[in-house]
């Protein structure tokens, strides 16, 4: 086990310095000189010249990588182009608000799927079956923006029971806070529980005719306890799929905060490209992806635990 | 005195291409502390029967029909509920896929422990120490260490001690154990028939023992049932299978086998019939085994013949029993 994290680990660093480089070079692919879009149109050379040098945007793109990396290993990620803020603290500021949305998303993904999931494999073949099998499809296929349109114009215009936006801080007032989240927050989660839904439902029901459901039925327990002798072993799946599905979140979560105007990263990362921002653009999409590489490495940890088979071949190598 | 009594059990499944008669009409008795062996080949029904008498057949496409009494009491009467408090405690299974049947997921430990408190009101200690007193009694060694191991760090002889130990559990009146051996090494069935024999003998367990084998007939069995397409065609004791086999088809199936070397507790598998298995699609009123019968007459695919004492404790479905080729 202790091995297994270990490469995994290794690997997870490797995978991040990639990741830099191809932020990197990719912010400087995007159309556009930052220079311009903060000088303006009609800047005169010499100020381009001088907002190129204070930014080290003159010097060669692997100089300027090395300097970037070597700061950004000490907490230094550079300041915003448009007001001289430290990115580190803007980050800071912008992280918890998206990890906030995204939490709930996943909670809400992970209760509806697998609780859904569940009841349409044991109740197989039945109206319940069709009435959630027919909400997963209906989940992966409905875009992200149309949904939370149309969350928008229910609960919001039409019965007036949740705002349509308008982000409160979590510390000012909580239950406020919660209130704005819960449409994004369940829109973002509706995909997600679309999909482990599905996967759910397929691996429960590969596992409920597996010998050993019959060997405890054949103990004597309730119908409840051989599901969850099945469910237990239908987890892997669902951990693998929560993994696989990270990156289709953070890409659900720019949308939604775009459409419920919140403050997340999600917002900055737009406003960044449109400003021409590379230090924040390259502050936010360098700590989305750290994070992303983190959460997969705690679900491949996940994983090895929820199979004893790995747990132990892991620790005795 | 009868602890079960199956009497005229029909097994159907409904599956797309039809209807399979899995089990057409069988109807045993089992004693106390005796040991019956059901014999026949692939096929012919024997873990449907096992696997109705406690209703494992889940699915809900099986049709069921004649009686299961135990101690007397009609359990096809019983509802699901009362069913459960059956399964585990009065009657045990033990499967033939020792490889798949425990969960991979749980430590054996846990799944021995799952049965004692499912019927048993015991902590968690009193029901570990029970899990170990019943590792230590199926042979396993080091029992106490052995209760944190999973089931893919055992051999499947070692799987199958452990499936034992959760049949045996609750002290069931009945262990019910389909083909419990032959996924397994030879050198690990003395073992595990030794086990058996130990549960008769120390606490009047009743046990119906599915085999293929003869020679573990001849080692522990006390009566045999010979299966032949989903009915039983000879019911007799285990001498009279061998010194007096009357069926055509349990003559056949004993055909190449000294009776020494069974005896000797060889293992020897059932010899080659010519001639097919009729498939279980249909229930014709004849004798299903006549097309590979050396003394089949007309008379055998007029009607079918029914189950009747030869001698004493002795039964056959044969209009013509007896040896030689023809009547
Ligand atoms: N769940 C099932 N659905 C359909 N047919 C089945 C099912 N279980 C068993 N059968 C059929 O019933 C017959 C008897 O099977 P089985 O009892 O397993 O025989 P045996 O244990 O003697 O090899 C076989 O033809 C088998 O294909
Ligand atoms: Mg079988």
């Amino acid at each position: 086990m202790t091995r297994f994290i270990l490469q995994r680990v290794i690997t997870s660093v490797i995978t991040l310095f990639l990741a830099s480089i191809v932020v990197f070079i990719g912010a400087r692919m995007l159309p556009g000189d930052p220079a311009q879009v903060l000088a303006g149109e009609s800047a005169d050379p010499a100020l381009l010249e001088a907002i190129r040098e204070q930014f080290g945007l003159n010097q060669p793109i692997w100089v300027q990588y090395f300097t970037y990396i070597g700061q950004a290993l000490t907490g230094n990620l550079g300041v915003s182009t448009r007001d001289n803020i430290p990115v580190a603290e803007i980050l800071l500021q912008r992280l918890p608000i998206t990890l906030e949305l995204a939490g709930l998303a996943i909670l809400i993904g992970l209760v509806i799927g697998i609780t859904a999931g569940v009841v349409s494999a044991v109740k197989r073949g039945t109206f319940v079956d069709y009435v959630a099998t027919g909400f997963g499809l209906v989940g992966l296929s409905v875009p992200s923006f149309w949904l939370g349109l149309l969350a928008i114009l229910l609960f919001a215009i039409t019965w007036q029971v949740l705002p349509a936006s308008g982000f409160v801080g979590f510390a000012e007032d909580p239950i406020g806070n919660l209130r704005g989240m819960i449409l994004p927050a369940t829109v973002l989660g509706i995909g997600l529980s679309a999909v482990l839904m599905r996967q759910t439902r397929a691996a429960l029901l590969g596992q409920l005719s597996a010998d050993y459901v019959r060997t405890a039925r054949s103990k004597g327990v309730t119908r409840g306890r051989e599901v969850s002798h099945a469910l237990r072993n239908s987890l892997t799946t669902v951990v693998t799929v929560l993994g696989l599905q990270l990156g289709a979140l953070i890409g659900g979560a720019i949308v939604t905060e775009q459409i419920f105007v919140i403050p997340g990263f999600g917002k900055l990362i737009i406003d960044a490209v449109a400003a021409r921002n590379y230090p924040i653009l390259q502050g936010a999409v360098l700590v989305a992806v750290t994070g992303y590489v983190l959460v997969n490495l705690l679900v491949d940890v996940a994983y090895a635990y929820l199979n004893p088979r790995m747990r132990l071949s892991g620790g005795s190598e | 005195m009868r602890v079960l009594d199956v009497s005229h059990l029909r097994v159907e499944f409904g599956t797309e291409d039809g209807r399979i008669f899995a089990v057409k009409d069988v109807s045993f008795t089992l004693g106390r502390g005796e040991i019956l062996a059901l014999v026949g080949e692939s096929g012919c029904g024997k873990s449907t029967v096992a696997m109705s008498i406690p209703r494992l057949l889940g699915d809900s496409n099986v049709t069921i029909g004649g009686s299961v009494r135990l101690n007397g009491a009609d359990l096809s009467s019983l509802n699901e509920k009362e069913m459960q408090a059956v399964r585990g405690k009065d009657i045990s299974v033990v499967f033939q896929e020792p490889m798949t049947s425990l969960n991979p997921a749980y430590t054996i430990g846990n799944q021995i422990a799952e049965v004692i408190r499912q019927h048993q009101k015991l902590s968690r200690q009193a029901a570990k120490a029970r899990a170990i007193e019943l590792l230590e009694l199926v042979g396993i060694p080091d029992a106490a260490r052995r209760l944190g191991a999973f089931p893919h760090e055992l051999s499947g002889g070692m799987r199958q001690r452990v499936m034992i130990a959760i049949a045996v559990a609750c002290d069931p009146q009945v262990l019910i154990a389909d083909e419990p051996t032959t996924a397994l090494d030879v050198t690990i069935q003395a073992g595990i028939l030794d086990i058996f024999r130990r549960l008769r003998d120390t606490l009047g367990t009743s046990i119906i023992l599915i085999t293929h084998d003869l020679g573990v007939v001849a080692d522990i069995a006390d009566r045999v049932a010979i299966m032949y397409a989903g009915r039983i065609v000879e019911l007799c004791s285990a001498q009279d299978v061998f010194s007096l086999p009357s069926h055509p088809y349990t003559r056949g199936l004993l055909g190449a086998l000294p009776a020494r070397a069974v005896m000797q507790g060889g293992r020897r598998r059932l010899t080659d019939i010519p001639g097919f298995v009729p498939p279980p699609t249909t229930d014709p009123d004849e004798c299903q085994f006549a097309p590979r019968c050396p003394r089949a007459t007309a008379e055998c695919i007029i009607r079918r013949p029914a189950l009747e004492l030869v001698a004493a404790e002795h039964e056959v479905a044969c209009y013509h029993p007896g040896p030689g080729d023809t009547p």
